[in-house]
């Protein structure tokens, strides 16, 4: 038997975490699921041109019908798999038909407003990504950012402020990345000229802004709620004609700025990170620093930018919280969103798509979380918000395959020191 | 009998922690200052803003004085020892923080870092109260229980760390921080539970624990002082003593210090991570019983509070030693006892204790700071805390 590549491994792998989970819901959520029941499916939310109204189907059927489309696209995997090819379209159709056998099931006697549903998922998701952008920034180029949870709430914070004082969302939206960038830029100090160890140093970085903001929040924004904590939010924008596409166009094309800012900062961080001199060079000072700076890299100069750089991507998420959301800050807001969007950073092997992918996920898992905690469904909302933590936990020991952090992540350089 | 050698911390080895809190406590007060809208009114005359700025400050310090150690004005004519009442509440704080930052330097000492001291602390509250609510046990055999059920909680839930560490090379920071959510998630869904939930309530609150599980009380029923400190201190000396008398420890600080020489040397790395956060969990768990046992007695979702996270910074704060833990508890303690009093008479709010612990760990982490400020030569730097990565 020929030996297999550590992709290959981690392909199989996943093929095998797919296919059972397809067995699992057919019987479960298909076979042995009591018919009677109608699950209806919303599809239109506004006025964009519409392909379906809605779907009513037996609820049995309907998880019956995902349940097999999903076996159908593992033993579609396999067939790729064997010849050597990439999974991932079947993946994605077989983790899709899993997600919808599940929700058939869960949601039987309801009705699931679909195109509101992944809307909703990709609102959530927005904090998420820009998290995680921020920690590939930082994370390829060699320094560990488990302070994306205080860059958001930083950014979170100021651009409330701001916003409620010069009563203008733009205000807001300007000044957000530099909160998050002033946070990084004391975790760049700390890590790369001091050289501090890189958690410790993010934890307390964390705390800090949590002490700062809510001391601030105590002291200041509710006592004069009307002037400092009253912002304005931002409203959704609706992209002529892209939005009328039934189904994709309210959820792609019917966002705030903030989202579409978003679509912006994942294309060219991902660009630059593969195509340009300088991704090249973060990705070389992230994993050979020694090697970088022998061919006339300046390692820690590069680190310090893209670790700033990262607080302002962080930082113009935060601002998704107030600006972008209900405008007044609230004490903690991110509520660990920070610490998800590490996660998603690690469950997609640091890498930007990954990351994007990881992030859609979770949001997905939280949205649906909430959408079947108002409808009433069998599955208490505690194991669904759980699902982001346990799928980190899952992906770094290794079941789907081992993941691994840039190699020098967290190592201070030094000139001279060996590595 | 062995001779024991215990040395108090020299003279020295406190003037980085002393001058980092210094420091730390005025940056807390320039916070304050620059926030107070009464000093802020000032802010024209120079002179007039240092007075209204002093004023603040004093008061608000003097308020976290007062809440944590000695208010005259509690004195009662017929009990002036009630003016040590707010002692009494600071010892009550420590006791549950020493045990949790116990936990988090024990697991420092093995060159691991115990992010999770917050899940370990919520699952052994929730295994003490169970115990301490469910079961009709007599008096001392019902407390020692449900001690027991905590410290086995804690230690499950902190070993699996440790295990898939060994097992897997699983980040134990990724995992316990996932890990905490987990916890939290799991206590919020146990208090919707019949079984959790309080007959006759609706918001998540368990039953109390009954008073023959609950902690012995030390002074009397005016002070919340209970038997909690003693199984805190004696955890102190339990962790000294392990570290640096016995074999196990001797291990673990092999570890800690270079895995791949103790490897070389014949030490069963991975027995020594999952032994190490398993009794790290352990001492965390521990602190949620005492937690609840002692003062809080019943299960609420913001039971563990901030203690996992307090823990980190005074481990910290303490370098990750026994005694400098109890140290750095007394110390966090008091300001979170009286932090509460410093909110309710000033308009300073209690968050600024969570600014200068922040600040403190941080100073402490970076001493060149603290160098430079106190324009210090010689300042006595141990770098057992070193930078590691992920792939560390």
């Amino acid at each position: 038997m020929k030996t297999l590549s550590a992709a290959e491994r981690r392909r199989r792998r996943s093929l095998f975490v797919m296919a059972t989970l397809a067995i699992l819901c057919t019987i479960l959520f298909g076979l042995l699921q009591k018919s009677g029941q109608v699950v209806t499916y919303g599809f239109v939310l506004d006025k964009e041109w519409v392909l379906f109204q809605q779907w009513a189907i037996g609820s049995r059927n309907a998880s019956l019908l995902f349940g097999v489309i999903s076996l159908g696209a593992s033993a579609l995997a396999y067939v790729q798999f064997k010849a050597g090819k990439t999974i991932k379209v079947a993946s994605a159709v077989g983790s899709a038909g899993i997600m919808m056998s599940f929700l058939s099931w869960a949601a039987a006697g309801k009705f699931i407003p679909f195109t509101g549903l992944l809307q909703g998922a990709l609102l959530l998701s927005v904090p998420l990504i820009f998290g995680s952008m921020a920690g590939v920034l930082s994370e390829r180029s060699g320094v560990v950012n488990i302070a994306i949870e205080g860059q958001l709430l930083a950014g979170a914070f100021v651009s409330g402020v701001v916003a409620s004082l010069t009563h203008s969302t733009f205000m807001g939206l300007v000044v957000a990345p530099f909160a998050g960038c002033l946070i990084s830029t004391l975790l760049a100090v700390f890590a790369i000229n001091f050289a501090i160890d890189q958690i410790i140093l993010g934890f307390v970085l964390n705390v800090l802004v949590y002490g700062i903001t809510d001391f601030l929040y105590k002291k200041l924004l509710i006592p004069y709620q009307s002037t400092w904590n009253s912002g304005p939010t931002l409203s959704a924008i609706k992209i002529p004609f892209l939005w009328k596409i039934p189904i994709v166009g309210p959820i792609l094309f019917d966002q705030s700025i903030i989202v579409y800012l978003m679509y912006g900062v994942i294309f060219l961080i991902n660009f630059s990170l593969f195509k340009t001199k300088w991704g090249l060079r973060t990705r070389a000072v992230g994993e050979h620093p020694t090697a970088a700076d022998s061919v006339g890299i300046k390692v820690n100069r590069l680190r310090f930018m893209n670790v700033m750089i990262a607080g302002m991507v962080a930082g113009l998420g935060g601002a998704y919280f107030t600006v972008g959301g209900v405008g007044a800050f609230n004490k903690e807001m991110t509520a660990g969103k920070g610490f998800i969007a590490l996660a998603a950073l690690i469950f997609g092997r640091w890498t930007p798509w990954g990351a994007v992918s990881a992030a859609l996920l979770f949001g997905f898992a939280d949205n649906l979380q909430s959408v079947l905690g108002i409808i009433g469904t069998p599955i208490p909302s505690e194991f669904m918000l759980m699902v982001p933590y346990l799928a980190t936990i899952i992906a770094v020991t290794g079941f789907v395959g081992r993941v691994r952090a840039p190699a020098a992540d967290g190592t201070p350089y030094k000139r001279g020191e060996s590595h | 009998m062995r001779k024991l050698n215990f040395k108090l911390p020299s003279f020295r080895a406190l003037k980085l922690p002393g001058l980092s809190f210094l420091l730390a406590m005025f940056f807390g007060a320039l916070l304050i200052a620059f926030s107070d809208s009464t000093v802020l009114k000032h802010i024209g005359h120079p002179i007039d803003f240092i007075k209204a700025g002093g004023v603040a400050v004093w008061q608000s310090y003097l308020a976290l004085f007062q809440g944590s150690i000695y208010n005259p004005s509690l004195a009662t004519p017929h009990d002036s020892l009630l003016a040590w009442y707010p002692l009494s509440e600071t010892l009550v704080s420590a006791a549950p923080l020493i045990l949790a930052g116990l936990s988090v330097a024990l697991a420092f000492r093995a060159g691991l870092f115990n992010i999770g001291a917050q899940g370990q602390f919520i699952f052994g509250s929730i295994a003490a109260s169970y115990v301490g609510f469910h079961f009709h046990l007599p008096i001392g055999i019902h407390v020692i229980l449900s001690v027991l059920a905590a410290i086995v909680a804690g230690g499950i839930w902190g070993g699996l760390v440790g295990l898939l560490k060994a097992r897997t090379g699983a980040h134990e920071v990724i995992v316990t921080i996932m890990l905490n959510y987990v916890a939290l998630y799991f206590l919020m869904w146990l208090l919707g539970t019949t079984t959790f939930l309080r007959p006759g309530r609706k918001d998540p609150i368990s039953p109390d624990v009954l008073p023959s599980s609950r902690m012995p009380l030390l002074a009397g029923n005016n002070y919340r002082v209970n038997f909690g400190i003693f199984i805190a201190l004696a955890a102190a000396v339990f962790v000294w003593w392990l570290l640096s008398r016995s074999t196990w420890g001797f291990r673990f600080r092999a570890v800690g210090a270079n895995t791949a020489a103790a490897k070389t040397a014949g030490i069963s790395v991975p027995f020594v991570m999952t032994s190490v956060m398993a009794i790290s969990g352990a001492l965390a768990g521990l602190g949620g019983a005492v937690h609840v046992l002692g003062s809080d007695f019943s299960l609420t979702s913001g039971t563990a509070g901030n203690f996992g996270f307090d823990a980190i910074t005074v481990a910290l704060l303490g370098r990750a030693r026994p005694m400098g833990t109890v140290f750095a508890s007394l110390l966090f303690g008091a300001l979170r006892a009286g932090g509460g009093t410093m909110q309710a008479n000033t308009n300073t709010p209690i968050d600024i204790v969570l600014v200068i612990q922040a600040l403190v760990v941080l100073f402490i982490a970076a001493p060149s700071v603290v160098k430079w400020v106190f324009r210090l030569k010689n300042l006595k730097t141990t770098g057992e805390l070193a930078a590691k990565g992920w792939n560390g």
